[in-house]
């Protein structure tokens, strides 16, 4: 785990680097790559990424990593990687980029400017919205997403997941019923039932109970411990012994002190 | 992409999906025309091709602006984009539960409309059939303009706004087919015209709108 | 040798257009204002349609310029899309209200010259269904840039729409064709042998046409300078929010 600052900043372009295409190719094994390059206009966004055929590694390795919120520059100079068993929480204050950090991350939105390179079809990403069906129950949705994933397991992968994150009991209740915890809990067993490696987590102990945050840390643990990886943005300490810290403070990108016209035109 | 569109077929049917809601404009629809225009049954034989697919069209609009907009408020879209199935999929997978939901119910239900409107007869066939291949497209392009207007906190009636002048060909070719069919023509030419519309749309939109929804995340 | 991409550089679109917009705006008023007097005063009456089929002047100018300007929004959002130039994502939206307005006096002209003509304000032509169906399409895409606040965004969604909207105009037009085979008079203007129209009409209607081309040009130089200005306004507000 090496995570550090690197490099002096180059100025801001007039024209934001785009990610090309926030799909990757189904299946291949093929490394997503995320390359912004300055020297040459982004090309066509529907286009897909260079299909660059690398050795196939189960680490994320973020380099020189640029995002930016609503045209505006947060972070810059991003460097870390997170090898399988490991994982890396991410601190910093309101607004320092950690919810737009994470989602560039899982692909929703371009990079400015730097690599971000991770086995395909490995990420899965939660954030404040749990992604539940209110009318569906606990059971159903679960299913849905293990369906979608196709993750091995099935019907069992979703018990196992229901029994892991104490939801069992509440197996055939409707989501709409469930209280804030209990959809808290529910939004987390998905993890389970994805199948992939690494968790891209944003606030995932939001309106957890003590003894919650304690059962989705010993999750954690265990998914950590099965290879798996896990990126966390969140205030709270889990008690996670092998979590490494990232404090996102250093990073936060700053502006040119006097912007040209160019540079102003965002 | 099949376990989505069972999802959303599920969550349709289920309380508060809005299943019927259309069909029931269609009715109201078929019943208020009358009413406004006069009951003579000669005048409303002559309309009655153009009501019916008017009244379809708008019926598959009503509830197009919850197609991505609910996925997209409580973070399924994030995920669906995180998920190994392609945004084109989803879009594709969206838009076919949404034609079962209210294009097939609409098709299946027009012949009876048709009688309230006093549809001649030799058009109840072309009427169906016009409708089973043209919501297909009604459906799609209702999808891509959802898609533009995911984001947006009063995109409705804006939907309605970028969607209608999309929907004319579909209505024009529609429409037709069912008057040449009451006028006792040949109705190949507008029911091909018509199929060429649907399968463009459903070719070449869910690009477009996948498109769209990726911008939207962002 | 100067790419012509380097236009697309805001600062040297600025520099440019700054002195390009007198010049076409000038050029504009002189063309047109020389055009309609020709046209309106220093012409004959037509044998059949008397002095009604001098609005000519207007209509067939604006209505050309409604499709042109369509087309100019169609090229600039395909540029955006494959170039990202913030340029011509900004002429495309210049354009939008340009084309809306320029379909609405082809519309308005229309309506006066059939009234006399047909005895109708309007009648569901194929044309003038088509260029209701335009405006239309104008209208939504008007909104669509109205109701997204992040500009990018904005840019990205609308252009996307002008594709589309672009297959389907073309398609509307072929679809009311084929609903009703029409009653308005044949193009104005047509290459086809056995002339139709005197060069006493052709001269000024070309000279219209042409100012109706340059001053859509300068319109649009002044509608993206805005937009630039304004978008940059934006950007350094953000960055001093940003700051504080």
């Amino acid at each position: 785990m090496a995570a550090g600052r690197r490099g002096a900043k180059r100025p801001l372009r007039a024209q934001t680097a785009r990610r090309r295409g926030a799909r990757r190719p189904q299946a291949a094994p093929l490394f997503r790559q995320t390359k912004a390059r300055l020297s040459r206009p982004p090309r066509f966004p529907l286009q897909h990424q260079d299909k660059t055929v690398k050795a196939h590694r189960m680490e994320l390795r973020v380099t020189d990593l640029a995002c930016a919120r609503g045209g505006l520059p947060l972070l810059d100079g991003l460097n870390f990687t997170v090898h399988p068993g490991e994982a890396l929480v991410l601190r910093g204050p309101n607004g320092s980029g950690k919810t737009t950090l994470l989602r560039t991350l899982a692909g929703l939105q371009p990079a400015l400017r730097g690599e971000i390179s991770c086995p395909p079809e490995q990420m899965t990403y939660a954030a404040h919205a749990d992604g539940l069906k209110s009318t569906l129950s606990v059971r159903e949705n679960l299913a849905f997403w293990a369906a979608i994933h196709a993750a091995p397991g099935g019907d069992e992968g979703v018990t196992r997941a229901m029994a892991a994150m104490n939801l069992t009991d509440l197996a055939d209740r409707q989501a709409h019923n469930l209280s804030a915890g209990q959809k808290r809990r529910l939004g987390l067993a998905r993890l389970l039932v994805t199948g992939r490696w690494l968790w891209v987590l944003d606030e995932p102990t939001v309106s957890l109970d003590v003894a919650s945050v304690a059962l989705f840390a010993s999750v954690v643990r265990g998914h950590l411990a099965t290879g798996g990886a896990a990126l966390l943005a969140t205030h709270i300490d889990l008690g996670l012994d092998e979590a490494h810290t990232l404090d996102l403070t250093p990073f936060k990108a700053s502006l040119p002190a006097d912007p040209g016209f160019d540079e102003a035109f965002l | 992409m099949i376990a989505l569109l069972l999802r959303d077929l599920k969550l349709a049917l289920r309380a508060g999906g809005g299943f019927g809601l259309g069909l029931g404009f269609f009715l109201i629809l078929a019943v208020l025309v009358p009413l406004g225009v006069g009951p003579d049954q000669t005048t409303l034989g002559l309309i009655a091709p153009g009501i019916l697919w008017v009244g379809a069209l708008l019926a598959c609009l009503l509830s197009l602006d919850r197609l991505f907009a609910l996925d997209f408020e409580d973070g399924s879209l994030d995920l669906l984009a995180t998920s190994p199935i392609p945004l084109e999929g989803v879009v594709t997978a969206k838009a076919l539960a949404h034609w079962l939901t209210t294009g097939l119910p609409l098709a299946l239900a027009a012949p009876v409309l048709g009688i309230l409107l006093n549809l001649p007869g030799p058009a109840y066939g072309p009427l169906m059939l016009s409708l089973l291949v043209g919501t297909p497209a009604l459906s799609m392009i209702g999808a891509f303009g959802a898609a533009l207007t995911v984001g947006l906190k009063r995109g409705g009636l804006l939907l309605s706004l970028l969607v209608l002048p999309l929907y004319v060909p579909t209505l024009v070719f529609g429409a037709q087919t069912v008057t040449r069919a009451a006028q006792g023509l040949d109705i190949t030419t507008p029911l091909l015209l018509l199929g060429g519309i649907t399968a463009g749309s459903v070719a070449l939109l869910p690009f477009a709108a996948a498109f769209a929804l990726r911008i939207n995340l962002r | 040798m100067a790419s012509l991409w380097e236009y697309a550089n805001p600062v040297k679109f600025m520099k440019v257009s700054g002195w390009l917009l007198p010049v076409t705006a000038v050029l504009a008023a002189v063309m047109v204002t020389v055009g309609l007097v020709w046209g309106f005063f220093l012409t004959p009456d037509d044998f059949r349609q008397g002095s009604t089929v001098k609005i000519i002047f207007l209509h067939v100018p604006s209505a050309l310029m409604a499709i042109n300007a369509w087309a100019m929004m169609l090229v600039a959002s395909l540029i955006w899309l494959i170039r990202r130039h913030h340029v011509s994502a900004l002429a495309a939206k210049a354009a939008g209200p340009i084309g809306a307005t320029m379909t609405l006096i082809a519309l308005i002209t229309g309506a006066i010259w059939g009234q006399p003509m047909w005895g109708t304000w309007w009648v569901w032509d194929p044309r003038l269904t088509s260029f209701l169906i335009l405006f239309l399409f104008y209208i939504g895409y008007i909104a669509l840039w109205s109701a997204i606040e992040d500009p990018d965004t904005a840019a990205d969604l609308t252009a996307v729409l002008c594709l589309v909207g672009s297959v389907f105009a073309v398609l509307s037009r072929y679809a009311a064709i084929f609903w009703n085979q029409g009653l308005h008079q044949g193009a104005s203007l047509s290459m086809a042998p056995g002339t139709r129209m005197d060069w006493s009409y052709k001269g000024p209607l070309y000279l219209c046409m042409t100012g109706f081309g340059v001053l859509f040009l300068a319109l649009v130089l002044a509608g993206t300078r805005t937009e630039i200005r304004a978008r940059r306004m934006t950007a350094l507000l953000t960055r001093e929010r940003a700051k504080g």
